[in-house]
């Protein structure tokens, strides 16, 4: 009988917690790994098109230019497409000089390989995009990187 | 009378079963890189000088209005269709280039009222204002899907490895210059020299 009356209720045993750092830091260790830095919040609706024959970009040499509707919590600025440099809307004339102080950011010697990352919403009216090559042109930096999401090969 | 107290978990283990979960994740997570299609755009030339005269047979023209239809050499066409459109008439080989060299490499039809040679092909898109971006990228990747074919089948025949495989390996070396290589790279972008021109969007 007293074999039985031995357990008595409130005696559950502590949970160890002394795995808690390690599970904490598999959890940081991820989180550092799987997150992307991304260097300019973006204020427009970006999603990019789809290529297959597409190549890897150099990002020592790269600037971005994006493009595209204003997002929803930017909506006061309308819903025309418009463009993004690093973390501002831009006018048309606005790019010329941002290509020439991204040009000065580079290094030396890759300051004449200067590629033009174009992240454009696929909405958008391509006769924008026409205006900001043409930008490019007269600012002479002419290397341009359609940046496009991967489609797999049929 | 044994006091049977719920024996505790050995938690010793616990940091190595987050150490593997730890590498499981740093092995296969892959941070992604952006990728897109690269293109140069012409310089601005101020110069007076008079295009020269291109024939119609070796103009390829592409027009995209602005509700994303496609007109290709007068006729429409669906954007899968394109791809072959391009390679039959860059390949075509009719007739003889600038210095009257016959085409001995091209495959097509030899057809004499389309292209002469690859040098001389020229594909000529047009858009409209109000094209969207995504049908604009569609119809570049196809018409690059053209010339990357052409090369990647001329870099078999000549040195039996695909036209990827040397640009790759030309990337992975970009610090010191593989002579043959890019040689070898430089011939086959000769044979089919990307001619892609785009005029200004007219409306």
């Amino acid at each position: 009988m007293s074999k039985f009356k031995n357990k008595k209720k409130g005696d559950l045993p502590a949970i160890s917690t002394a795995s808690l750092p390690d599970i904490v830091f598999m959890l940081l260790f991820f989180f550092m790994v799987a997150t992307v830095m991304r260097d300019s919040s973006l204020m427009i609706e970006n999603k990019l098109p789809d290529a297959d024959q597409v190549e890897k970009l150099e990002k020592d040499r790269t600037t971005f230019i994006y493009a595209g509707k204003p997002s929803a919590q930017y909506k006061k600025f309308g819903t025309e497409a418009r463009i993004q440099i690093n973390d501002a809307f831009v006018a048309i004339d606005d790019i010329q000089p941002a290509i020439y102080q991204a040009i000065n950011e580079l290094r030396e010697e890759l300051k004449d390989k200067i590629v033009v990352g174009l992240k454009v919403d696929k909405e958008t009216n391509s006769g924008l995009v026409s205006d900001i090559k043409q930008e490019l042109r007269e600012a002479n930096a002419l290397k341009v990187m359609y940046v496009t999401n991967v489609k797999k090969q049929q | 009378m044994a006091k049977r107290a719920a024996p505790e978990v050995n938690a010793g283990s616990m940091a190595d079963i987050a150490f593997l979960l730890l590498i499981f994740f740093l092995v296969t997570t892959t941070i992604e890189k952006d990728k897109g299609i690269l293109r140069s755009l012409p310089p601005i030339d101020d110069s007076e000088i008079e295009p020269p005269i291109i024939k119609q047979k070796n103009l390829f023209t592409v027009l995209l209005n602005r509700h994303d239809q496609l007109l290709v050499e007068e006729e429409e066409m669906d954007v899968k269709n394109l791809r072959q459109a391009a390679i039959d008439f860059l390949d075509n080989g009719g007739g003889e280039n600038a210095e009257g060299e016959t085409c001995t490499y091209c495959r097509g039809k030899k057809d004499p009222t389309s292209s002469d040679h690859p040098d001389k092909a020229i594909i000529s898109v047009t858009n409209d204002r109000e094209t969207s971006y995504g049908k604009y990228i569609e119809v570049q990747n196809e018409l690059v899907a053209a010339y990357n074919f052409l090369r990647d089948r001329e870099a078999r025949r000549l040195y039996n490895r695909s036209f990827q495989s040397m640009l790759d390996e030309k990337a992975k070396n970009q610090f010191k210059k593989d002579e043959k290589l890019n040689a070898q790279i430089e011939t086959i972008k000769k044979m089919y020299p990307l001619k892609l021109s785009e005029a200004e969007p007219k409306n």
